[in-house]
């Protein structure tokens, strides 16, 4: 019977945007090991794109906002400008959500990137408006790069999700 | 009743429509967010309950997981001093041969440092207080770049605060609560700190934009600037006293000169934060509040504007027969003013009585006039006699 009830979204969507705020706190730590410290990738950007592509949903925008909230507030930037970049990758994968379902690990890899991107410039575009000054190319590439490298964990939200409610098969 | 049964029961709203309703709705929120934010004015107004709340909470946790790191690298440390000390013991003699030199060097110039300040009176500024702070949590993303130390307001520390470490400037405060204060880092694309050449003394405004090395912007001068230039602040606008180490000067690979910090070199585990809120708090305040103020002299020394040595002018006659003396005689004549009639109450032993022929021998029409002609508080300094009563009463006084 356990499988014919319908998925409550604390566990699709409340779960893992708590792992992301555990992971972005821990990945904040003043480490520097011979001089390089940890990398600082936007773990949010799993949830952003595996939400997307699990179902369409209501909820959904607004805990990305309410992550991207947190991380403006945890590190200390401008306020909203992580909520909007969040929200143009989910609408992205949303609007391209009948082309990525069913395809490949290494295709859906590229939109992953893809949908990264398009995130990383929507903050490149808004911390410019905003502070009104350039940030650095090479940091938001850094960025970017240790971001698309967290793909597997969003693949693994969606296969774990993708056919879990009974009411979407 | 539940929902299915009701009347809306057979109401079919399509999923995808309403997740995008809800999305740009969302979008809206953002949106005004970022419209609001006021982040860029660095401001206590601006950071707000809600980042200091996060900043509170934040602190216990980060500084939780980021303890056993700290400890690794204790251990690391306490394992590597024991199976290196031989090699270490030997490189430790010989940066003290080296520096034993240095040494005799310092005392020298120290020597030679404090005679110059006490020929040139030169005044030094005080030793500002500070807080040490350990870092609990380090963002170094491209759009934000911050940390938060576990010293805030029970502390004293107020948003404006200069950060350093050991080796330089780290960057300032611009979020304080109970406990914990944000550190916006130098690199932070928000940060705008006024430096200056070491060698040249070369202003610029060193502007962070998210990546490792921030850029020198509104280098003025002839040639500047050059590889390996000693960066340090300039205190220029009282936002960071004069003089703290910030980094040296390099070509970027964009053409542009940026900076290598000096604070990179060393842990980022602990900070200390400068108590430093403007150069008023440098200042004497007793001394600012005394009311004697010293003597503004002019080309002349004998005329002053301000002090009792200018109550008296040159006689006009004089101005009349000398031309180089004629340019002394309208601030002559501008201490004559009522305002400074004041002065007329000082002593006359201020004045030097040599200098200061009566005016009315030279000049009868800067005579005395008639008490009924002019009140005594309008009547020119000029116009008494400079040989002052016996009881040190202005002569002119009694007209």
């Amino acid at each position: 019977m356990g499988g014919a009830r319908p998925l409550h979204p604390g566990l699709w969507l409340g779960v893992p945007a708590l792992l992301c705020v555990l992971a972005t706190v821990v990945f904040a730590a003043p480490i520097r090991v011979w001089g390089l410290q940890l990398p600082e990738p936007v773990f949010a950007m799993v949830p952003a794109f595996a939400w997307a592509l699990i179902r369409p949903s209501i909820l959904a925008p607004f805990a990305l906002l309410a992550l991207g909230l947190f991380l403006d507030m945890f590190w200390g930037g401008p306020t909203g400008l992580w909520g909007l970049s969040l929200l143009v990758a989910y609408a992205t994968a949303l609007a391209g959500r009948s082309m990525v379902t069913g395809q490949s690990q290494p295709v859906m890899w590229a939109w992953f990137a893809g949908v990264t991107a398009i995130a990383m410039a929507g903050g490149f575009l808004f911390s410019m408006l905003d502070s009104l000054a350039m940030p650095s190319l090479l940091a938001v590439f850094w960025q970017f790069l240790v971001t698309t490298l967290l793909f597997p964990f969003a693949h693994r939200l969606i296969d774990r999700f993708e056919d879990a409610d009974v009411r979407f098969r | 009743m539940p929902f299915r049964e009701g009347p809306l029961g057979d109401l079919k709203v399509p999923l995808t429509w309403t997740a995008a309703v809800a999305l740009i709705v969302a979008v809206v929120i953002a949106v005004a967010f970022l419209l609001a934010d006021r982040r860029e004015t660095l401001q206590q107004q601006a950071y707000g309950v809600t980042r200091q709340t996060v900043d509170t909470v934040s602190k216990p946790v980060s500084g939780v997981i980021a303890a056993p790191g700290r400890w690794t690298g204790l251990g690391v440390d306490f394992v590597s001093s024991y199976f290196f000390t031989a090699s270490e013991n030997r490189k430790l003699k010989a940066e003290l041969r080296e520096m034993r030199g240095y040494r005799d060097m310092y005392l020298a110039e120290v020597d030679k440092n404090q005679s110059y300040r006490s020929l040139l009176g030169l005044r030094t500024d005080p030793p500002i207080p500070m807080v040490a702070a350990r870092v609990v949590a380090d963002t170094r993303g491209p759009f934000a770049n911050t940390r938060l130390a576990d010293s805030g307001s029970e502390k004293g520390v107020m948003i404006g605060n200069p950060v350093m470490n050991e080796r330089g400037l780290v960057g300032r405060v611009v979020g304080v609560a109970r406990g914990a204060s944000r550190v916006l880092l130098l690199t932070d694309i928000a940060s705008r700190t006024p430096v200056m050449v070491d060698r040249t003394n070369a202003r610029a405004i060193l502007t962070g934009d998210g990546g490792p090395n921030p850029k020198l912007e509104y280098l003025r001068g002839v040639d500047p600037i050059k590889e390996g230039d000693r960066v340090v602040t300039s205190g220029d606008g009282g936002v960071v006293p004069r003089g703290l180490p910030v980094g040296a000067a390099v070509k970027g690979l964009d053409g542009r000169w940026r900076v290598v910090l000096f604070a990179d070199d060393a842990a980022i585990d602990y900070v200390r934060i400068l108590l430093f809120k403007d150069f008023a708090q440098l200042a004497d305040q007793k001394a600012l509040l005394t009311r004697s103020l010293p003597p503004v002299t002019t080309e002349d020394p004998d005329v002053s504007i301000l002090g009792p040595v200018a109550t008296t002018p040159k006689p006009p006659a004089q101005a009349g027969a000398a031309p180089t003396a004629a340019g002394a005689t309208p601030a002559a004549q501008a201490t004559t003013t009522p305002a400074t009639a004041q002065t007329t109450a000082k002593p006359p032993a201020t004045t030097p009585p040599a200098a200061k022929p009566p005016a009315a021998a030279t000049s009868p029409s800067a005579a005395p006039k008639p008490a009924g002609s002019k009140p005594a508080t309008t009547r020119p300094a000029a116009a008494r006699p400079a040989t002052a009563a016996p009881n040190g009463q202005p002569a002119g006084g009694e007209i």
